[in-house]
């Protein structure tokens, strides 16, 4: 069974003839439970998302703040396994139809074994795969696994990327381009800056795939600055924030709903 | 004696120039940090290449460190170890009490030279953090330290010297709120502040070029005592041994020796309660290859690929990973492990400071204790060299809860480490207790 990376890029090619940026939505699975996860993620793609990122939470996650160094820890306690992601994977995505992506640091996938890995996110319909600690120099083994299995391999690159780098990774990568808007970890900032233009700017000129921006975006007006520049807005911290402010489960999808609405609306008006 | 005491790997056949030691090491890191790691090993390789490099770090090695360390013969604690020869190796003699001052000024003088104003490190004893914030004290640089919030108290001697030193000590309260979490905490600063922070990585773990430039580092320990021990006794040891937490001091020690196939390599690890008991931090002898702090290495952890929480009594041990190369040795065979329980590293910390008036760090007794049963295996005609990686000032506290010394304890009823005989049998009973593998 093949991945969803064709799903993925259609969805993005779909939002760039709208004239809009796409909605991208994080959550980790299995919090705050397996259950509660999955609903949590389809109030997102209900409310307006029009992807998925869904976490493999990590003992040791070090490029996260402590939001979703929170969630990934209620969810270890919980008891989440490598099998509770995928279930979770392909639940949202046969109930949604949108592409789902699977954001994990390396060591679990490396652990489970690439190839099963690959093989299990491609069955449960996932569409590809964010891996934020390995560098493109580390990833061929993955990139074999993710083209035979039809996942698209979607790295990163910072503000500290140098053009002959950005030229490397985005070579490497398909699906899209993960801009990080600022240096520094997963978490909620008062502006996106300068910095995340720039180096959207700097990515397009060494490809045609789209460019998604994430790291700090938390609200409908940033979402509107960042989908002035570029093709897709990766929010995930905020809708981690509402689930863990609620005072139930309940109450915590309807904030992410609406979360995920009002940003909607912010894509969709470009500052 | 030579007075040159910057001495990278002349080798140069390990690690390769993607910063692998056969199958383990590499760089696993986020793009963000990419150009800082390049930087630094950029800077290194400038730095091995220019003399004056090697002429300040000398200098500040024999008239701040004040080196060479003493090499110590202990014949009355080796009176415990089947009659084998023993000397200490005496890196707790440098400037602020252990081996990490090594590395340390060798990474401070980097960072003066790329220009960088502020340094962060992490710690789990404190050693290497006592270390970094004399350095930043010595260089005017900027200094932060993460330390797990459990090791600030049981550490707290250090806590107090780093802060007399001008650090900002931040105790870190995610996971296990260990050394491990320290690192994570230390990976999200470097990240957000990487363009005038340099992270002064303290252990030969983490992503290429730290296990080697930190290694190179340390190599001196080796070397000189190599040529302390040719001095002394005329040949080279049966073994030379150490503790392995991240394994910075045993690879400095180890390293000299690697071209001398007859000297056995032994680390050891710390063992906690006990292998059988999962509560341990003998990442080499329990552990699996994976992916932890930017490098493939040996780590503790589960099926799904988390991090298991490590334990040890021992703060400087208690890490769930080791440095690359280690894991490399283990499996060409030329370095073995053994896990060393928290009860024998105690025992034989209470035997050093009884019969030779030297009281190790709880890290370094771990040691210790493997030398009393590698010496039982020799006999008397073995000549052992072991690592006194660093002091147990920082520990007298752990210590004294741990032997009821404090004045409201009760006395200790076992308190007769001079009796080698008695003090064999709780060995031999330690061992039976933890059966450890030794790994080939």
């Amino acid at each position: 069974m093949s991945g969803n990376i064709e799903l993925l890029s259609q969805v993005l090619a779909t939002a760039k003839t709208e004239g809009r940026a796409a909605l991208v939505g994080y959550l980790p699975a299995g919090f705050p439970t397996v259950d509660g996860g999955v609903r949590a993620i389809r109030a997102m793609v209900e409310g307006g998302c029009d992807i998925i990122e869904v976490g493999l939470p990590h003992s040791d996650p070090v490029l996260d703040g402590p939001v979703i160094q929170t969630a990934d820890d209620i969810a270890l306690r919980g008891g989440v396994k490598i099998s509770d992601v995928m279930d979770t994977i392909r639940e949202v995505h046969t109930a949604t139809g949108a592409p789902v992506l699977c954001m994990t640091y390396w060591n679990p996938v490396d652990r489970y074994g690439v190839e099963r890995f690959a093989a299990d996110l491609a069955a449960a319909g996932g569409a590809g795969c964010i891996l934020p600690d390995l560098p493109v120099e580390e990833s061929e083994v993955w990139r074999k696994a993710a083209e035979l299995h039809g996942l698209a391999t979607v790295f990163v690159v910072a503000p500290s990327s140098r053009d002959d780098r950005l030229a490397r990774i985005t070579a490497a990568g398909s699906g899209f381009v993960y801009a990080a808007s600022l240096m520094g970890v997963t978490g909620t900032r008062e502006s996106v800056g300068r910095q995340a233009q720039d180096l959207v700017e700097r990515t397009r000129t060494t490809t045609e795939l789209p460019v998604c921006v994430g790291l700090g975006v938390s609200n409908p007006e940033q979402a509107a600055e960042v989908a002035g520049f570029a093709d897709g807005v990766i929010v995930g911290s905020a809708f981690v924030k509402r689930l863990l402010d609620a005072p139930d489960l309940e109450s915590g999808l309807t904030a992410v709903s609406a979360l995920a609405g009002d940003l909607a609306k912010g894509v969709r008006k470009r500052a | 004696m030579s007075s040159d005491f910057f001495i990278p790997d002349p080798e140069g056949h390990v690690p390769s120039t993607e910063g692998y030691f056969g199958a383990f090491g590499g760089r696993f890191i986020p793009e963000a940090l990419v150009a800082a790691v390049e930087e630094v090993a950029a800077e290194y390789e400038k730095a091995k290449a220019d003399p004056s490099f090697a002429a300040e770090l000398n200098d500040l090695m024999v008239n701040y460190t004040g080196r060479p360390s003493a090499l110590t013969e202990v014949p009355r604690f080796a009176e415990h170890a089947g009659g084998a020869r023993i000397f200490l190796k005496r890196e707790d003699l440098n400037h602020t009490g252990s081996h990490k001052i090594n590395n340390v000024l060798g990474q401070a003088l980097l960072t003066k030279r790329m220009g960088k104003t502020r340094v962060i490190a992490e710690t789990g004893a404190g050693q290497h953090g006592v270390a970094t914030a004399t350095a930043c004290a010595l260089f005017g640089l900027d200094c932060t330290v993460y330390m797990g919030e459990i090791d600030t108290e049981r550490q707290a001697l250090n806590v107090a010297r780093m802060r007399m030193l001008g650090a900002e000590v931040i105790a870190v309260k995610s996971g296990s709120r260990t050394l491990k979490d320290a690192i994570n905490e230390a990976f999200r600063d470097w990240v957000a502040n990487v363009d005038h922070t340099h992270y002064l990585f303290g252990t030969v773990a983490g992503p290429h070029p730290f296990p080697a430039l930190v290694r190179d580092f340390h190599r001196v320990i080796g070397v000189e005592a190599r040529r302390q021990l040719l001095e002394r006794t005329g040949r080279l040891p049966d073994a030379a041994i150490a503790c392995v937490g991240g394994g910075s001091n045993a690879i400095g020690l180890f390293h000299a020796f690697l071209p001398d196939t007859d000297v056995r390599l032994i680390g050891c690890e710390p063992g906690g309660h006990g292998i059988t008991t999962g509560e341990h931090a003998a990442t080499l002898t329990a552990g699996t290859p994976g992916i932890l702090h930017g490098s493939r290495s040996y780590v503790l952890q589960d099926a799904d690929g988390q991090i298991t929480e490590p334990y040890s009594i021992s703060a400087g041990l208690d890490y769930p990973g080791i440095g690359p190369e280690h894991a490399y040795l283990k499996d060409i065979g030329r370095a073995e492990y053994r896990a060393v329980t928290d009860d024998e590293a105690m025992r034989a910390l209470r035997l050093l400071s009884r019969t030779e008036g030297v009281i190790p760090a709880i890290e370094s007794a771990h040691a210790l204790a493997g030398a009393l049963r590698v010496g039982q295996e020799l006999g008397e005609d073995g000549l052992l060299l072991v690592n006194l990686s660093g002091r147990g000032d920082k520990d007298m506290d752990t210590a004294a809860r741990y032997f009821g010394l404090y004045d409201s304890d009760p006395a200790d009823p076992t308190d007769r480490p001079d009796q080698p005989d008695q003090t064999r049998q709780a060995e031999r009973a330690g061992q039976s207790e933890t059966n450890p593998e030794r790994v080939k």
